[in-house]
């Protein structure tokens, strides 16, 4: 058989996913950040929205996000994200905006931004990549380490009475009305994958409705920073991070999933 | 038909913002400037022109929301005081770093620290010296009476887009706070056609990407990207823009800007009453400055004295750019009070004697 | 023509409407005007200050130390503006509440029983222009039609209906000023 007949549209298996760019990624082997980049930008090809829209790259990680998604982007001052996305919504109502933020920048520094925008009911969508640790300053503790987790600011483990607790800023701001939907969810094996993606896909299809903030959580493993091989840090993510942080959804069309 | 107002200089900026099509302005409350978001909120400008006024939860978050719809190629603008100013320093230096066009409105009040409410003019380092971090200039606008706090408003989104850089109104709670007259400017559509070589609205298939940072991880990138903009601040030098009051025949020469420039402007009639030749050049831009004016004029005065409601900050300029041709004095309050024009006369006097 | 006035007072007797009328009556006349007030923690019950300046030329220096004219409306104004008149200027005051009268002999010295006329008028919030009636008597630098023009240029729509209240106050300041008895 020639090659020829085997490199065919309905044989392909695999293919790069074309709103991707050609750039190698500058994330760590094993970390999670490269299939959400892929996950969006498969979602905003699927709808055929490239051309309205708008990133935000945070500080972190994920700063040169723009490098690897080809989109218009914009890349935000620590934690400011959802100020921007707020700037570019309100003169760009028609738009899909989204910024894409880890645990340093949304729920630390970025807190207050994170909190208001949600308030405020901004028709954008936030990607939260929580991986426990601040990674590309090389492992300090976030404010979503856990509990007795090491890093390098926490070297004999969190102590909860004297860093504070981990917190979950997810489910707080759940609670506003300004959020129409909320969810956890993970990367790390295909069948999450495929409910992350649903995910994504709702939180851009929901910013035609007009109806407040759409923030989903992935936790992620960080395999560097937690001084793991890939494989451990994803079952150490299951056994510990799921347990502080469940899966699944939070906030569903504006009303709270476990009905409290 | 000419329109004539009597209005606060925080009112004259808010009205010419609308009439100058501004497409969005975030903010945060602070006196002496907070009639500036409160004017527009009562205007309704959403019903007016479309524009979008959002009152931010800090001032943080109105300097980004400033940076983050500037970079779409709109009209945006904020406004504080001093201490907001210095929260926004952050974004201040990324849209720089960035080249995004926006103006920032800076009604200064007394400092260091929450300082005092009442006027001051002790910014002028933070507003021309930088004030956030790495070699970036702004363009510094400091307007000398409400009417120029209208103009002022228009002609910092021309430079701004012209050279693709943050403009400031730098004014104080003085020009601020006080009504005079105003003429108000025309009613401008807001833009609607962008020059989409650089703005972040969705990728077309006809372009690249479009990407707003001010990051370079590659040193040779940055430092190229630096001379350019060092290149670009060179450039706004062609800009300068100042006024000389009783300069032709003037012995003696104070250099003042703002309201300090108003009172010597007082200064100036009543010496010049007492036939003593003294002349007033008014900075319009504090950045680019005047250096080559004042060059000019210290061949042909005696001495100068930069007067601002500062411990001397601008009279630095003034030195650099006289290269010790003449002497060149400073005199003004600090901490919010504000010196008469008697005040600067009697300085005058005291520092010019035997020039008589 | 330049006229440089300081207008002081108790906050929320109008202090800074007052000078905001007179501003705008200036411009109703083609004059120059500005209108620069004290401000900051000074409101209701602690005192308020406005400079009023009213010229043919532009305006120079919007702050000032001495004044041609002073309209002071309590003892803590007396205390502190007497002294910043220029000589030959004009000061007028109410002296409700004044027990340190004015001692200069080289100003002109007018008064006008606001505080009282206010309240046997039943309409306290005309105070001011009860005064202001009484400054554009002794010192016509603004007509009264102006006048009229400036405080409708400066009321909201929705307060158009207090304007021949107002109207009134103007005309009965204008009578009622007379020049002050020298203490001795």
């Amino acid at each position: 058989m020639d090659i020829k007949q085997i490199i065919k549209e309905e044989n392909q298996v695999y293919r790069r996913t074309p709103l991707m760019t050609e750039a190698t990624l500058s994330y760590c082997p094993g970390c999670g950040h490269g299939t959400i980049h892929r996950l969006i930008m498969e979602v905003v090809e699927e709808m055929g929205i490239q051309s309205d829209t708008i990133g935000i790259a945070p500080v972190g990680c994920a700063v040169i996000a723009y490098d690897f998604m080809d989109i218009d982007m914009s890349q935000a001052a620590h934690g400011r994200a959802p100020a921007l996305a707020t700037g570019i919504k309100r003169l760009w109502p028609e738009k899909y905006v989204f910024t894409y933020q880890g645990d340093g920048d949304l729920a630390a520094i970025g807190t207050a931004e994170t909190i208001h925008a949600c308030n405020r009911g901004e028709n954008i969508a936030i990607f939260f990549v929580n991986n426990g640790i601040y990674g590309m300053t090389g492992g300090q503790m976030a404010p979503t380490t856990l509990e007795g987790m090491k890093s390098s600011t926490s070297p004999y483990g969190r102590n909860s009475e004297t860093m504070g607790p981990p917190y979950k800023i997810t489910e707080m701001v759940a609670q506003l009305p300004g959020t129409y939907y909320v969810a956890r969810h993970a990367v790390h094996k295909p069948g999450p994958v495929r409910k992350a993606k649903k995910a994504i896909r709702q939180a851009f299809e929901n910013q035609k409705l007009n109806k407040g903030v759409s923030l989903v959580e992935f936790v992620s493993n960080c395999n560097s920073g937690w001084k793991m091989t890939p494989n451990d840090s994803n079952i150490w993510m299951e056994e510990n991070m799921f347990k502080f942080y469940p899966m699944g959804d939070i906030k569903v069309e504006g009303k709270l999933v476990n009905g409290d | 038909m000419k329109e004539i107002a009597l209005m606060k200089g925080n009112e004259a900026v808010a009205e010419a913002a609308i009439r100058a099509g501004v497409d969005g302005y975030f903010g945060y409350p602070i006196t002496p400037q907070s009639e500036v978001m409160e004017y527009l909120m009562l205007q309704r400008p959403e019903e007016r022109t479309g524009m979008v006024v959002l009152q931010a939860e800090s001032e943080v978050a109105s300097i980004n929301m400033v940076y983050g719809a500037a970079g779409t190629g709109k009209k945006v603008m904020t406004s504080s005081s001093s201490p907001g100013i210095s929260l926004m320093q952050e974004g201040i230096s990324y849209i720089a770093g960035a080249e995004l066009p926006c103006l920032i409105v800076n009604v200064v009040r007394g400092g260091p620290g929450l300082g005092t409410i009442q006027p001051s003019q002790a910014d002028y380092f933070q507003s021309v010296k930088g004030g956030g971090h790495g070699d970036y200039r702004l363009i510094v606008l400091a307007p000398a009476s409400v009417q120029e706090m209208a103009d002022f408003v228009d002609l910092g989104f021309e430079l701004a887009f012209k050279y693709r850089n943050p403009a400031m109104i730098l004014s104080d709670g003085l020009i601020g706070q006080m009504m005079e007259k105003v003429e108000l400017p025309p009613q401008k559509e807001r833009v609607k056609e962008f020059d989409q070589s650089w703005v972040i609205t969705g990728k077309t298939q006809d372009r690249e990407r479009n990407i707003i940072t001010s990051l370079n991880l590659d040193p040779d990138l940055q430092y190229e990207h630096n001379l350019k903009l060092q290149e670009k601040y060179k450039s706004m030098e062609q800009d300068v823009m100042f006024e000389k009051i009783d300069c032709d025949d003037a012995d003696y020469l104070l250099v003042a800007y703002g309201s300090s420039a108003r009172i010597c402007q007082k200064t100036v009639d009543m010496a010049r009453s007492k036939g003593k030749k003294i002349g007033l050049l008014r900075p319009k831009t504090l950045d680019p400055f005047p250096s080559a004016e004042l060059a000019k004029m210290s061949r042909r005065v005696k001495a100068m004295m930069a007067v601002e409601l500062s411990a001397g900050q601008m009279v630095e300029d003034v030195r650099l750019a006289v290269n010790g041709k003449v002497p060149v004095y400073h005199y003004g309050m600090v901490g919010g009070k504000i010196h008469s024009p008697d005040d600067v006369l009697s300085e005058v006097e005291d520092k010019f004697i035997g020039g008589y | 023509m330049t006229e440089e006035i300081i207008i002081a007072g108790f906050g929320g007797q109008g202090v800074l409407s007052m000078g905001k009328i007179l501003a705008y009556s200036g411009i109703m006349q083609e004059q120059e005007v500005s209108w620069m007030p004290s401000y900051g923690p000074e409101m209701r019950g602690g005192t308020a200050n406005v400079t009023v300046i009213l010229s043919d030329d532009r305006v120079s220096s919007p702050v000032l130390q001495s004044f041609d004219t002073a309209i002071l409306l309590n003892q803590q104004s007396m205390d502190k503006f007497e002294s910043t008149l220029k000589p030959g200027g004009l000061m007028i005051y109410d002296p409700n509440g004044i027990t340190r009268h004015p001692k200069r002999d080289d100003i002109r010295i007018f008064q006008v029983e606001a505080t009282a006329e206010a309240a046997r008028m039943k309409s306290p919030i005309t105070f001011n222009m009860l005064v202001l009636g009484a400054y554009i008597k002794v010192n016509p630098v603004v007509d009264f039609e102006n006048v009229i023009l400036g405080l409708k240029k400066s009321l909201p729509q929705r307060h158009h209906h207090l304007i021949p209240k107002n109207e009134t106050a103007i005309s009965r300041g204008m009578e009622m000023v007379h020049e002050a008895k020298r203490t001795p």
